[in-house]
């Protein structure tokens, strides 16, 4: 056996190597020692993501078809490293509770395990490697959603979360034995060769697809999603929204790339609806919305629904498109957690949307990072949202989906209506009582301030659009 | 770099300043400055082009310069101007410089709200320099998304509500508008995103018949075009004196300057073949505003009213498709932005010191403050087209353009526009028979007192704006009824 594959593995050999460190140190360490595991874990990340910025190389086929990866995969898990080290970040304070300072370890290694989980899912090339990925990012982060587990909402999220993700295992395990039972094979490149699209094949892609909407929450398999949100840990809603959501998107594109190519016809027309109905019904129920983690659960589905529309062309500026869009809908929804969960904090557990009422008056640095935010998730210009939902119009309407664009166009006014209640009751809504001033933790500001710089300038200076776009492969 | 980019500059500079200014003092300073720039700027803006002009540069666009932005789609910061874009930036600076000495004695929070302001002046700007789609578009949502904040926070009576309405109104109209730039863009071709580019090719017929109305209601939402213009009336309303007055004198404009040069440019088959429905709803918008603002109470509402009533005169003299009715429709651009700027500082003024926007609790202001009033009376003249203002030359030159349409339709909605005209007497001579003349029935109001320096400032620079354009209007409409003629000649093809 040739040893030197294991190299192309960088990504996640350094990821593992990230997690026995903080292992063995929070197994060795005392109480006062315990302390810098927090900056020891964000300057782990940093080497990791620095390290990862340099290319494995193009079309890596490594262990006989078994790993896979592209440049762009390699691009993706940066982002995705980028943004587990800003989840990271804001969860300094929130860990340094009385009730979960002695279990900061676990923390991180368990977020780790699941981001490794989520690279192995997206650079798998046989069903076997990615089923294992994709339970290796459901599992730990069960116990993530549960991490507060003396809080009966956290437990219960817990609870949730574990159940749906296995009942979605289980659909797309049924759905992976059919192709199985169709081709003879799991490896991506021989079962995309054999496929004919028969009715069985039709089920499996059906199953399949359940499987992996319910990790990125699409309408109808949205179900957990307002319930675990609220009930999570916010350090860990964040993390899951955007880290666990982006990743299980951007693995659904590139297998409906790789295997189901010849079943585009069938896929599209089932996105179709899927997105039609995620955009819809969500906005809808956000509206409705008190809590904020579940206004930001809805609306967070709702963002789904549009990134599935780089997906649906099933082409190369689509890919482009859903790349830049998952790298936007995180710096902006992890800058909106970072301010929800600070003020959680800060105030001991507000997260009512009236809470934030009067917020500009007090928190005004604050209230403009989340307003900023705000915008960039309604697509307003100049910020970055704005950018990724007019590409990602741009290439559906490319791809032929003229209607589909319409339609979301018009929700995203639906969207910009309830994003503009949350501006408005920071603004402009009376508050006899708001959030008394505070001043944040380093880290949480310097994850803010990095989420600001990004919402700025990602759409302003073209030059990361254009990195991605060099990678992006289609149909 | 070029200069044009400095109208986009400036106001990113503004920020900038007020961002780090410490006192209100420091806040009016940088305001002032930015905004004297930007009106020097533009005058030299209009002389270098009308020097260029004068000097046989026969480009559609002139000073174009065009920087890559979004390679691998076409998007590039392209800018250039043409007589139309040259007479609405000088407009719009005109607007922005009163519109600073009009808020000058903001009290609550006036860093944030210059800081608003100047983004939303930023849009503007950035609007009428771009020749590139993605650009334009994405300055015209820049403009419209202070508004919210701008009318939210700043504004008075339902400021909630008609905050909501009027961004919820206008963004659905942006939705329709990102639909048509999309069909634009690839029925040409998907090559280019410049507009004088996207003109010379032809975009297939059936494409445009449903991105024409798309993108032309899309624009029509912001210009007022019946029934969308519903937004208008409460958002100007509540609005804040400079917001008004930079929402009807500017922002209400990017929508027919949008719907002539995107949509009926770009379309010009559709434009031709679906006129008549739109010549239909804007005729209908031209008089039911004008007599809605008959029976309305509130000053503002008058105003707003009247504003929907020739905004529509705007987009009815474009769907003309005569030289004549453009440039028409265009100096109507100019005129109504300038008096509906004034109009509305006044009112804010008279607000200021009489507490309430009610016709029926005011009368005999002539007496008390003199200078307003006299500007009242100046600014009602000009709206109801009096010559030598402004007001009569553009419709003049509209309904003469418009009735040179050979034929029955053309000619029967021509004269129906026309009778506008006198309702509009109608609503404005009552108005000021009411409010300015008569004795002084509140005794309270005796107490008032006139003008103070800076909303002299404001009031004067406007009138002479409008007393310029209506006497010597024929420098202006060369310049103007040059630079559409592209526009006509693709739309008469």
């Amino acid at each position: 056996m040739d040893y030197s594959q294991f190299l192309y593995m960088r990504p996640e050999l350094s990821l593992i190597a990230i997690i026995v460190v903080l292992f063995i140190y929070d197994l060795f360490s005392g109480e006062k020692a315990r302390g810098y595991l927090q900056p020891l874990t964000c300057l782990l990340l940093f080497a990791h993501i620095l390290l990862n910025l340099f290319p494995t190389g193009d079309n890596i086929n490594a262990f006989g078809g078994m790993y896979q990866s592209q440049p762009m995969i390699a691009w993706v898990k940066t982002i995705l490293s980028i943004g587990t080290l800003i989840a990271v970040m804001q969860s300094n304070v929130w860990l340094k509770r009385e009730d979960t300072h002695h279990k900061q370890g676990e923390f991180y290694t368990l977020t780790l395990f699941t981001l490794l989980g989520m690279f192995f899912m997206m650079s798998s090339g046989h069903f076997l490697l990615f089923v294992i990925g994709l339970e290796l990012a459901s599992i730990p982060m069960a116990c993530l959603v549960a991490f507060d587990k003396y809080k009966h909402h956290s437990a219960e999220a817990g609870a949730k979360y574990i159940l749906s993700a296995m009942f979605s295992s289980g659909l797309m395990l049924y759905g992976i034995s059919f192709l199985y039972g169709t081709t003879g094979t799991l490896y991506f490149a021989d079962v995309a060769s054999r496929l004919n699209a028969s009715p069985l094949q039709l089920m499996a892609l059906v199953f399949f697809f359940a499987g992996l909407a319910f990790k990125i929450s699409l309408v109808p398999f949205h179900l957990w999603t307002a319930d675990v949100y609220e009930g999570a840990p916010t350090n860990v809603t964040a993390y899951l929204s955007v880290i666990s959501k982006g990743a299980a998107a951007f693995t659904l594109l590139v297998i409906f790339i790789k295997v189901f190519a010849p079943m585009i016809t069938a896929w599209q027309e089932m996105l179709f609806w899927v997105i039609i109905a995620s955009i819809t019904i969500a906005n809808l129920f956000a509206i409705r919305q008190q809590n904020i983690k579940r206004f930001f659960a809805f609306s967070s589905i709702s963002q789904a629904g549009y990134l599935m529309l780089g997906t649906i062309g099933g082409n190369a500026i689509g890919m482009t498109s859903m790349v830049f869009y998952i790298l936007v809908y995180m710096i902006a929804n992890l800058a909106v957690f970072g301010v929800i969960s600070i003020i959680e904090q800060r105030t001991d557990g507000k997260v009512n949307i009236s809470d934030y009422n009067g917020l500009y008056k007090t928190n005004p640095k604050l209230t403009l990072v989340m307003t900023l935010a705000l915008f960039s998730l309604a697509g307003i210009p100049p910020f970055a949202g704005f950018f990724s939902k007019f590409f990602i119009f741009m290439s559906a309407f490319s791809a032929g989906f003229k209607v589909l664009v319409f339609i979301a166009l018009i929700n995203t006014v639906i969207s910009l209506y309830y994003y503009l209640l949350v501006v408005k009751a920071m603004y402009i809504n009376p508050n006899e009582q708001p959030v008394a001033t505070f001043k944040s933790d380093a880290y949480t500001r310097l994850s803010l301030v990095l989420c600001t710089l990004g919402i700025v300038l990602l759409g302003i200076a073209s030059g990361v659009y254009d990195s991605i776009n060099a990678f992006s492969f289609g149909i | 770099m070029n200069f044009l980019s400095l109208f986009v500059l400036i106001p990113v500079l503004m920020m900038t300043g007020l961002w780090l200014a410490r006192n209100v003092q420091q806040v009016r300073m940088v305001m002032v400055t930015g905004a004297s720039a930007l009106l020097a700027l533009a005058v030299v803006l209009v002389t270098l082009y009308l020097s260029e002009r004068a000097g046989g540069a026969t480009e559609q666009m002139l000073f174009t310069a065009s920087h890559v932005w979004y390679a691998p789609l076409n998007i590039h910061y392209a800018v250039g101007v043409d007589g139309i874009s040259v007479a609405m930036l000088m407009l719009s600076a005109i607007i922005v410089f009163t519109g600073v000495f009009a808020s000058w004695k903001m009290q609550t929070m006036p860093k944030e709200y210059f800081l608003w302001f100047c983004l939303l002046s930023l849009g503007v700007f950035g609007f009428f320099i771009s020749v590139d789609l993605f650009t334009m578009f994405m300055f015209y949502e820049v403009a419209l998304i202070p508004m919210y904040l701008l009318i939210g926070v700043w504004g008075s009576g339902r400021k909630e509500y008609s905050a909501m309405k009027l961004t919820l109104m206008l963004m659905g109209g942006s939705a329709f508008i990102l639909m048509g730039i999309l069909g634009i863009y690839f029925g040409a071709g998907a090559t280019t995103m410049n507009i004088t580019e996207i003109a010379q090719t032809h975009i297939p017929v059936e494409m445009q018949r449903v991105f024409f109305p798309l993108t032309f209601i899309g624009f029509g939402v912001l210009g007022a075009l019946f029934p969308f213009h519903t937004w208008s009336p409460d958002g100007h309303a509540s609005a804040p004196t400079a917001v008004s007055m930079l929402h009807a004198g500017v922002l209400m404009k990017l929508g027919g300057y949008g719907c002539f040069r995107i949509a009926m440019y770009l379309m010009p088959d559709a434009a031709r073949e679906q006129a008549w429905i739109f010549l239909l709803l804007t005729a209908i918008g031209v008089v039911y505003g004008a007599f809605s603002a008959c029976v309305q109470k509130d000053l503002k509402y008058i105003n707003a009213y009247s504003s929907v009533s020739h905004c529509s005169l705007v987009l009815f003299a474009l769907l003309m498709m005569t030289r004549t009715s453009s440039t028409g429709a265009i100096l109507q651009m100019l005129s109504h932005g300038l008096m509906t700027a004034l109009f509305f500082a006044l009112i804010g003024m008279i607000y200021g010191r009489t507490h309430t926007r009610d016709i029926r609790e005011m009368s005999g202001l002539m007496k008390v403050m003199p200078f307003l009033s006299v500007c009242y009376v100046i600014a009602g003249l000009a709206n109801l087209g009096l010559p030598g203002l402004s007001g009569f030359v553009a419709e003049m030159t509209i309904f003469v353009g418009s009735f040179a349409v050979n034929d029955v339709f053309h000619r029967t909605l021509t004269i129906i526009a026309t009778t506008s005209i006198v309702i509009t007497a109608v609503y404005i001579l009552r108005l000021i028979g009411k409010v300015l003349y008569g004795n002084v029935e509140n005794a309270e109001h005796l107490k008032l007192t006139d003008a103070t320096w800076d909303e002299k400032l404001t009031l004067i620079c406007l009138i002479v704006a409008i007393a310029g354009l209506g006497l010597m209007p024929w420098g202006v409409s060369n310049m103007i009824s040059e630079s559409v003629l592209p526009m006509i000649a693709s739309l008469n093809f």
